[in-house]
């Protein structure tokens, strides 16, 4: 492998860590908003509070990790492709603060008048979020971002590729979000919840599979590039991806929590590889390959080095945190 | 609210700074970009502090909670972690706001030399990434844990808060005194990204923000203990909340002047226009006066307070070295001399006042008598914080104007580093500007809320998503 392979690959898992962790956080959201009255979704909002609550920073990282990896090992497609989608990244940014802002409110909050304004801040950035961050992801992958920068600020983001890019973010995130709180309602002991939670989660994994497959048509047009990509390199993971998003909806159907999380991961990260796989060599597709949008080649040596010593240094306390949080003692509610 | 009121202070004082500036020739994102930035780091950087420095104050209240089995230290370490979940949450948002901005609105900075300052970046994520995990492990490890190892997992933030803080001083020493590069034909080459984490400017410029971080979270913290007893709470829960910042912060403050005087050093070669503005120094003069305050208007200086000698004392560390004038320098590379002057003494006036001021209780306090009795002295430690955090931002102004026109000192100026934008970018301003007041906002409503409760007895706060809670007495105010 060659050592700008070897950092867009790097690189790249950042992208698929964050999509399926920090992805998860964001879908927590979603059922978090459409959990009903104050009376009715109490429950549900303290489960996914207690859910994402130690871990959501941790997971957030990942999304600094594929920034600066991006601008270190990759400067000048970073500085075109902020130039260009400036618009749905600062949207996304604005997702960002609210969404981790609102969330450490509401946790503190006095009133439950507070808790509902910082909730309903939490759930909606939380969905817009993905949604901007998916439709940067199709500027890209469709081609439309150029690497002097001069590339169309509305059109990058708002065409075919984008738009159903956003969708499939948010309905993925989503997707993920209710196969984790199905389990960790189970774990702590709320059947109920789990059983309404089981339900939503199906039919938000429905509706996802659906987009999904109807994005395939469009994109076929509106993303040449990609969709030779997906239907030749990355047609296994494409294959993978559906399969292992059935897995889930059986193992959900069938309530088998804690397998279905792993398949869940499974399919959100074999979409997200596809994607990857599907537009290499483009780094930015039909633009700049991998190996010519490399930066310094003692730069990249560096960041190997750094990347090195985050498996090191960073994964097994991950690890522990994680584990954590799987426990019985962490299972318990807050006090 | 202290923080909006800095943060349109220093909006006002960004656009003096770019209003010295010749007009007309700059691109037309320029003065938005800056006031962005100017918003958006000026806010962060007080946050920041609080991650860099509180997890070690809050280490040591923990540790003496537990090893002297001290009831009143460990509901001050429980109330401070709390507390650290709700500033450090908006500290990472806040932090990642910087991420994108580095690329939205300077393009020309990222694009060109991305891969030359960006290795610090990755270790300083490297950094961000352990802080956020032992956050998440310790914040929710209460109660959870065994009590010994429960403490140690706040140790890692107090390391981390270190190594984040030098990768990114790292970077703003290396757009100071750039290296590890060489410009062939207008090309970017034989790039030497070790070079730049470990630039021999990096460990003083770190050390000066390291321990401006401690001041300005110590003076902060111990400051809330001195509300609390001119109100009459004396107890040993605020002695205890008083002291420990307040011995941090003592501590910083007595070394702080120490440091930056160290890093003055050799800044007559580094950046010369930089030292002549601090200075105030039209012409060359040996020896150089000591100019305290004074505003330069059409190239002379008006309203000074003019102490003989010891400018070439203090800056030159030399009776007669002259500090070199402005007039030395091509008109083209000034900075705006105005606000640098009075930033960087701003901030060494508020400084060494701090210092004095600390040194002044302790002594009091070896000779028996305790400060904290006497309510100008309390009124002074409120006061201590709000000063701090104007000395920091103003130190900040103070280097970064300081450095103008340049981004990368003598090699990119800073209209080449800006996006390609038209003035539409003042509409990104303007949002920020009521996204960040909202967030200020949010953060005052639920930190004195907070404060209200623990006051009222209520140790656990509970979130109120359900509407039982809405009827307690407390919450119904």
């Amino acid at each position: 492998m060659s050592l700008e392979l070897a950092v867009a690959a790097a690189l790249f898992v950042g992208v698929i860590a964050y999509a399926v962790l920090g992805g998860a956080d964001f879908g927590s959201g979603f059922f978090d908003l459409t959990a009903g009255s104050a009376r009715r979704g109490a429950e549900l909002r303290t489960l996914v509070d207690h859910s994402i609550g130690p871990v959501w920073e941790a997971n957030h990282v990942w999304l600094i990790y594929v920034l600066v990896i991006w601008w270190t090992g990759f400067p000048e497609s970073f500085a075109a492709a902020m130039s260009t989608l400036v618009l749905p990244l600062l949207l996304a940014l604005l997702g960002i603060v609210l969404r981790g802002a609102s969330f450490a409110f509401r946790k503190y909050a006095a009133t439950l008048a507070q808790a509902r304004l910082f909730g309903v801040v939490f759930a909606t950035s939380s969905i817009i979020t993905p949604f901007f961050l998916g439709t940067v992801a199709g500027g890209i992958a469709s081609g439309r971002v150029p690497l002097d920068g001069s590339g169309d600020r509305w059109a990058s983001w708002v065409n075919p590729t984008s738009l159903f890019g956003g969708v499939i973010a948010v309905g993925t995130c989503a997707f993920l979000a209710g196969s984790f709180l199905v389990a960790d309602a189970r774990r702590s002991g709320q059947e109920r919840l789990a059983e309404d939670l089981r339900v939503r989660a199906l039919a938000v994994g429905a509706a996802t599979g659906a987009v999904v497959f109807a994005a395939l048509v469009p994109i076929d047009h509106d993303a040449p590039t990609l969709a030779a990509g997906l239907e030749g390199r990355a047609a296994p993971l494409v294959v993978l991806a559906g399969l292992a998003g059935l897995a889930t909806m059986a193992l959900l159907w069938t309530r088998r929590y804690a397998v279905a999380r792993l398949t869940a991961v499974l399919a959100v990260a074999a979409v997200v590889s596809g994607w990857g796989v599907g537009q290499y060599p483009w780094l930015l597709v039909d633009e700049v390959t991998i190996a010519d949008a490399a930066g310094a080649t003692a730069t990249l040596q560096g960041l190997l080095v750094a990347v090195a010593l985050a498996v090191v240094v960073v994964v097994p306390p991950l690890a522990y945190l994680f584990k954590l949080t799987q426990s019985e003692e962490w299972s318990r509610p807050d006090h | 609210m202290l923080t909006t009121d800095v943060v349109t202070a220093l909006t006002a004082l960004t656009r003096l700074a770019a209003e010295a500036e010749p007009a007309g020739l700059l691109p037309a994102g320029l003065l938005p970009a800056r006031e962005q930035m100017a918003l958006s780091l000026g806010w962060h950087i007080v946050i920041a502090c609080f991650g860099v420095a509180f997890p070690a104050m809050i280490f040591v209240m923990h540790l003496r909670g537990i090893r002297r089995d001290d009831a009143v230290a460990l509901g001050l370490a429980r109330r401070w972690a709390k507390v650290s979940a709700v500033l450090f949450a908006i500290g990472a948002v806040s932090g990642t706001v910087l991420s994108f901005e580095m690329g939205v609105l300077w393009p020309g900075l990222m694009g060109t030399y991305g891969d030359v300052l960006g290795l610090p970046f990755a270790f300083e994520g490297l950094a961000f990434f352990l802080e956020a995990i032992f956050l998440g492990i310790y914040l929710y490890g209460w109660r959870r844990m065994p009590a010994e190892r429960h403490v140690l997992m706040v140790l890692p933030m107090a390391i981390t808060g270190i190594i984040g803080a030098y990768c990114v001083l790292a970077v703003n020493a290396w757009m100071n005194v750039p290296t590890g590069f060489r410009i062939v034909d207008g090309e970017v080459t034989d790039v030497r990204p070790w070079a730049v984490l470990f630039n021999g400017h990096a460990f003083l410029q770190f050390a000066h923000m390291w321990v401006g971080a401690y001041m300005l979270t110590g003076f902060t913290v111990a400051g809330v203990y001195a509300v609390g007893m001119l109100r009459g709470r004396r107890d040993a829960h605020h002695r205890l909340g008083f002291l420990v910042p307040f011995v941090f912060a003592s501590v910083a403050a007595v070394t702080q002047p120490f440091v930056g005087h160290v890093l003055g050093f050799g800044l007559d070669e580094r950046q010369p226009a930089k030292l002549a503005a601090f200075e105030l120094a039209e012409t060359t003069e040996s020896p150089s006066p000591l100019r305290l305050g004074g505003v330069l208007v059409d190239g002379e200086v008006k309203g000074s307070i003019d102490i003989p000698y010891l400018g070439s004392l203090i800056a030159m560390n030399s009776p007669d070295d002259p500090v070199p004038g402005l007039d030395t320098i091509p008109e083209e590379d000034h900075p705006p001399v105005n606000l640098t002057h009075l930033a960087f003494q701003t901030m060494v006036g508020i400084g060494t006042l701090l210092a004095a001021a600390v040194v002044h209780f302790w002594i009091q306090r070896r000779r028996g008598r305790d400060l904290l009795e006497r309510r100008w002295f309390l009124r002074f430690a409120a006061a201590a914080g709000p000063l701090a955090v104007i000395a920091l931002e103003a130190g900040w102004i103070a280097t970064e104007v300081g450095r103008q026109p340049w981004i990368v000192y003598g090699v990119m100026r800073t209209p080449e580093a800006v996006g390609d934008y038209t003035a539409s970018l003042w509409w990104l301003l303007g949002i920020s500007t009521v996204v960040y007041t909202a967030m200020t906002v949010g953060a005052v409503v639920v930190l004195r809320s907070m404060a209200r409760r623990w006051r009222a007895g209520d140790a656990d706060l509970p979130s109120p998503y359900a509407p039982e809670v809405a009827v307690a007495p407390e919450a119904a105010r």
